[in-house]
């Protein structure tokens, strides 16, 4: 019980200092914004209509977007040592991870929720009901972009380098997530039989479900100083 | 607080080399020594925050590094404050208080500004602070879970001199309520007449370990020549 207190508490804490600034969560929107209109504005109208790109262009912005705001997850803890008082607390370090997770998680998806309207409007996207399950898929993936960028921000908040060698270290570990969604994306838009994209998304569930585990496992030892 | 051939290493350079601590209940111990002489090392490792080579701590028979009940025990003011500066000094200690999972702790809370002196300014962000009201909120934040074991880390530093008058008297206060106290200083006339024991960490080594002697002077003549040697 005192696991879920903490990790609630450690995410009300980051989403209160965020909703006061609001500098992160305006960046990753902006960002969104300026990838999704680079996409437009990079392709040939003459040979490639926008939405033959729009299932590649959603998970690049989504990842993009993402990286962007997780590199601010660990970054208030370093200011003035609050990762120590984080660490003080007679805890689970797990828990930890939750909580950071857990604000990860409602940041991202709020980043996600503006850019897609954004995106089924710049690159048009039919508006069926097709796109609440591409919303899914969506969410889905945000759970396993942040577990894995969670636990990765936390690696290398204390290193000198930590805005750039999280990209760096986390881009790797997108790769499947991005493929799994993108595949599913490409065959719901197309109204493709249940079948051909159910597996995509189960590998994406499966994912979240490994990274979630592990995350929770190795994150008392990425703690370790 | 029993520390027991506690070795830290960083690379291959040792920064402690099998310290011996027992710390008992009411102790005011402050520990001495050059840059470099392990102090601030010894207490992230008393906290549980560095993880050591080799050696235990344990703090009312809890291990820091493998039970998370034992951090509870522990309160910790080091060089930075652990706070965050775009929350209030309430909603900083509202934070502590719910990690810590303290009971009644809007009233503990209350309290806990009352006694830093904070309450007129406790829904004002801590970023707008002054050094001396941040070091109060710091202390605030770490005796508010009512640890048994307070770590200070050169707790002196930036303070001016009625701020400082109040730490001292704060850490005699904890000592007279049956808390441990230890704390890395540079200078022991900081905080000498609230002192019980004097520890003197040189290389990573205890080499000075003793209760407090009566005459400051005579003790700072020996430091000084034991740090020539």
């Amino acid at each position: 019980m005192s696991a879920v207190r903490a990790a609630l508490a450690i995410a009300g804490k980051d989403l209160r200092i965020e909703w006061r600034h609001r500098t992160a969560l305006v960046s990753a929107v902006v960002f969104a914004v300026l990838v999704l209109l680079v996409f437009i504005f990079a392709r040939d109208p003459g040979t490639l209509a926008p939405r033959d790109l729009a299932p590649s262009v959603l998970w690049v912005t989504l990842a993009l977007a993402t990286l962007l705001a997780l590199n601010r997850a660990f970054l208030l803890e370093r200011e003035h040592g609050a990762l120590d008082g984080l660490l003080l607390a007679p805890v689970s370090r797990a828990s930890l991870f939750w909580g950071k997770w857990l604000a990860n998680l409602a940041f991202v998806l709020v980043v996600d929720a503006i850019a897609f309207p954004l995106w089924v409007m710049f690159f048009g996207v039919d508006p069926t009901a097709a796109l609440w399950l591409v919303a899914g898929v969506a969410v889905l993936a945000a759970i396993g972009f942040t577990a894995v960028g969670t636990t990765i921000s936390a690696m290398t908040v204390r290193t000198r380098f930590a805005e750039l060698l999280l990209p760096v270290l986390l881009l790797p570990f997108l790769l499947p997530p991005i493929t799994a969604a993108a595949g599913a994306t490409v065959r719901i838009l197309e109204h493709r039989p249940a079948g051909e994209w159910l597996g995509w998304i189960k590998l994406l569930a499966l994912y979240d479900l490994v990274f979630l585990v592990l995350a929770t496992g190795l994150f008392p030892r990425v703690m370790d100083e | 607080m029993h520390v027991e051939r506690l070795e830290r290493r960083f690379g291959v350079v040792p920064a402690l080399r099998g310290i011996d601590l027992t710390v008992g209940a009411g102790e005011l111990i402050l520990i001495l020594g050059p840059n470099g002489a392990g102090k601030s090392t010894l207490l992230r490792c008393a906290a549980g925050l560095a993880r050591p080579y080799r050696g235990t701590v344990r703090i009312g028979g809890r291990d820091v590094q493998t039970d998370p009940a034992a951090r509870g025990l522990i309160g910790l003011v080091s060089h930075q404050s652990l706070l965050y500066e775009d929350l209030t000094a309430r909603e900083n200690l509202r934070f502590a208080a719910a990690l810590h999972g303290i009971a009644g702790a809007e009233q503990r809370v209350r309290d806990a500004l009352d006694t830093a002196g904070l309450t007129a300014v406790a829904d004002r962000r801590t970023g707008t602070f002054s050094r001396g009201m941040i070091q109060r909120l710091t202390i605030a934040r770490a005796t508010l879970h009512a640890p048994v074991l307070l770590l200070l880390d050169e707790p002196f530093t930036g303070l001016d001199a009625p701020a400082a008058q109040l730490l001292r008297r704060r850490m005699a206060a904890e000592r007279a309520a049956g808390r441990a106290v230890l704390c890395v200083t540079h200078e022991p006339a900081e905080a000498w007449h609230e002192a019980t024991r004097i520890v003197v960490l040189i290389a990573g080594k205890v080499v000075i370990d003793q209760p407090r002697p009566a005459d400051l002077e005579r003790f700072r003549r020996d430091y000084q020549e034991l740090l020539r040697q």
